[in-house]
């Protein structure tokens, strides 16, 4: 099952893309393993993803922390801190 | 008995009309004694910002604020509850936010209009990025640590 990823903000601009549909490797089962595992895709993610206790986490449209399972998550985004209002 | 009040939530990139949004939660009815409005304005940051543009996540965006405003109207005796959110370019002196409370007594409906501003800055995915007036891009905006702390003194021991 792919899992489309999304990006926003600065999060989006380094990574050069705003979204992608992408196959979870097994042993992937965390937000924290998710981070892990992109951030070692190539530069423009180890750019992204330099600090990865910056980086907030939604799965299917509500915050998570990064220890939450992401079994079963159709959409996940990745963006910094957020500074609405 | 009233019905329960359903929160009236809104992203857009066109301007909103603070008293036209007031009117809408006070017309055809006599019960409400106090309404408080919270408006953000774009600064100019001493002539140096050109614009602020306001990326935020579609869907999403809607949903957290309605989470939150459903919170306000769980915790505070209201009448009506309203937030709005632009997105997109923004000039200096244009709106950005807007929350109306209403509520029988001033109390709730300052405290709930406080509420809703405060986790909406740390909660709902907007994202700021600065164009300065000398053309450059002035990056994006730093969440700051004030708001996490503004939005913590609300959370209740459960």
């Amino acid at each position: 099952m792919s899992t489309r990823l999304i990006y926003f903000a600065w999060v989006r601009e380094r990574i050069g893309k705003p979204q992608e549909d992408v196959e979870l490797p097994d042993g992937i089962e965390t937000v924290a393993d998710l981070l892990r595992w992109l951030k070692s895709r190539g530069e423009e993610y180890e750019h992204a993803l330099q600090y990865p206790d910056v980086i907030r986490v939604a799965i299917n449209q509500e915050h998570v922390e990064h220890r939450e399972k992401i079994s079963g998550a159709r959409e996940i985004a990745l963006f910094p801190p957020m500074t609405g209002g | 008995m009233p019905g329960a009040v359903v929160p009236t939530v809104r992203i857009q990139a066109e301007d909103f009309d603070v008293a036209a949004e007031i009117a809408k939660m006070t017309q055809g009815r006599a019960d409400i004694g106090a309404v408080v409005t919270f408006s953000g304005l774009c600064r100019d940051e001493a002539g140096r910002l050109a614009a602020l543009e306001l990326e935020h996540y579609p869907g999403m965006a809607e949903v957290e604020i309605g989470r939150i405003a459903a919170e306000a109207v769980h915790r505070w005796p209201l009448q009506g509850i309203t937030a709005i959110h632009r997105h997109g370019r923004i000039a200096p002196g244009e709106n950005i936010v807007l929350v109306v409370a209403a509520s029988t007594h001033r109390q709730a409906a300052f405290e709930a209009a406080n509420f809703l501003m405060d986790y909406l800055k740390s909660r709902a995915p907007f994202w700021k990025k600065e164009h300065h007036t000398d053309g450059s891009e002035g990056g994006w905006v730093d969440a700051k640590e004030a708001d996490d702390e503004a939005a913590s003194r609300w959370k209740q021991a459960n």
